[in-house]
This record gives C-alpha cells, structure tokens and sequence, in this order.
C-alpha cells in the first residue's frame, strides 16, 4: 500500500484525520463524565454530617505545586510535539520522558495527598465529601496514569523506529489526551480547593 | 500529500509562544492562589476565580490543543461535549438543590 493510500483510509470526508477526530469525540465525551462527576462533589459538599471537612483537610500550598507539575507537563509535551515534527526526534524524546515524569509527579503528589486524608480519618466511605472527592479526584488520576502509560509507550515506540510513519499525529494524538487531562485540572483545582470556604 | 492531509489546518505555534502560554498560565495559577488568601477579595471569590479558570481553560486549548489553528470541526466538538456538560451540570445542580427531598429536609 502507497504512503498516499495508507493517510487516504485514515481521512474523513472533513478532511480530517479520524484518528484526531476520534480523539476530540472521546474528549467531548470525558468532558460529561467530569461535569457529572464534579456536580455530584458540588451537590454533596457541606452535606457531611461527620468530618473531616473540607477545610480540614484540604492542603492549598501542596496542590498548587502538584497543579503547577501538571501545567508545565503541557508545555513540555508540546515541546515534545514541536520536537517531532521538525524531525529532533533526541528533542522529542527528552521532551516526551520530561512529560511523563511531569504525569509521575503529579501521581505521587496525588497519593501523598490521598495518605494523609486517610491518616486524617477520610476515606472513600467515611462521609458524602469523603466518597465524592476520591470519586472526582481518583478519576482524574487514572487518567494521568493511563497518559503516563501512553507517553512511555510513544517514547518507546521512537526507540524502537515505529514512530517514523505518522509519528507526529500519534503524538499530536496524545496531547490532545494530555492537554484534555490538564484542562479537566485546571475546573478541579478551582471547584474543589479553592471554593472550599466558599 | 502533505498538503491534503492537513489541508484545514494552519502552522503550529513557535516554541517560543508556547512558552509565553506556560508563562501567562504560571502567572494566572499564582494569581489565583493569591486571591485566595487574600481576605479583602473573599466577596468576589467565585466569579474571579471562575473568570482565571475559563482563562486558562481557553489558553491551553486554543494554543496547545491547537484550536486556534486547526479544522474548526474540533473546536465545535469540544464546545458541544462543554455545552452539553454544563447542561448536565446545570440540571443536576437544580434536580438535587430544589428536589431532593434528602437534601430538603437537612436544609
């Protein structure tokens, strides 16, 4: 099969890639499953009637670090797609490995911040901001993981030569996903930790 | 071949604007935080915050998501799936606030 006639089976009639097109469904589609989710944290908030509390719990100063990790992490992976597309393919991987470490962090900040809720007496069952806030804030990070698990496979995937055909729109792909899962972060950080006294 | 196959879509932004967005979405980040703390801003804490999230929301998907670039059939997609969700987001707010009669009787 022809280079011409391999990109033609992946074109839609918008002259579009359906891969891209496929991304940007799947991301309308996540964009209903975290506006219920964060309404369902809205609606339970304030109605626990054991603690902890929010403000009890919540740490602003370490979430707005792990949220900076996060929003450079979005700058790295477009690093990561310039890189590519101008054939560096050294700068795109430096760039795509600084990416996941940037996912990696976030996680661990993520599950430091879930331990301490846990030693602080909150777990998934303890109370309705417990179950709504590990519900939203789990989803989320499963998410990052499974970006994480995607960008270490691109990086290997340039080792091993398989990203020379199409390489960019796979990586373009999936920083779509990321810039997605950053996004999502971004109505979080301000939702959950900064209107908690609100 | 080239050419078709990105026949909807402009050049992508330079490094160096790229790196302007991260910087413009540090500043906000740290503005945001600072409203916070700050007691004299807490009686117009929700629309503030709101107004820098939507920013920053709007900067990483115009620039790093391409939008501002790339076939408007993706910008309509995504305004779709956030139109839809707020609708959602909306519905269930006022179903459960209104109705729910759980959440009536603690009130």
């Amino acid at each position: 099969m022809s280079d011409a006639t391999h990109a033609e089976h992946h074109h839609t009639s918008l002259d579009v890639d359906n891969r891209k097109l496929g991304m940007w469904l799947l991301i309308a589609s996540e964009c209903m499953l975290f506006g219920s989710l964060i309404v369902t944290y809205m609606i339970y908030r304030g109605q626990s009637v054991t603690g902890p509390q929010p403000a009890e719990v919540l740490d602003i100063p370490v979430t707005t670090v792990s949220t900076f990790v996060l929003l450079m992490s979005s700058f790295s992976i477009v690093l990561a797609l310039a890189g590519i597309q101008r054939g560096d393919i050294a700068a795109f991987r430096r760039w795509i490995l600084i990416t996941a470490l940037g996912g990696l962090t976030f996680l661990g900040f993520q599950a430091f911040e879930f331990t301490e809720f846990v030693h602080k007496g909150l777990g998934l069952t303890t109370n309705v901001f417990g179950g709504s806030f590990f519900m939203l804030t789990g989803t989320h990070g499963t998410h990052v993981a499974v970006g994480v698990i995607w960008l270490l496979s691109l990086y290997f995937s340039s080792l091993r030569g398989r990203l020379v055909e199409d390489g960019p729109l796979k990586v373009d792909t999936m920083a779509l996903y990321w810039h997605f899962v950053d996004v999502i972060w971004i109505v979080i950080f301000t939702v959950v930790y900064l209107f908690v006294y609100v | 071949m080239a050419d078709h196959a990105h026949g909807q879509e402009h050049a992508h932004p330079t490094p160096g604007t790229y790196a302007k967005v991260a910087a413009i979405l540090c500043i906000v980040t740290a503005v945001e935080v600072w409203v916070f703390y700050v007691d004299t801003l807490k009686f117009a804490l929700v629309p503030i915050l709101v107004v820098l999230s939507a920013v920053k929301f709007s900067l990483v998907a115009m620039f790093y998501m391409h939008l501002k670039f790339d076939h408007p059939v993706f910008t309509r997609l995504l305004l779709i799936g956030t139109l839809l969700a707020f609708g959602v987001f909306l519905w269930l707010l006022a179903l459960f606030t209104y109705s729910h009669p759980i959440l009536q009787q603690a009130a």
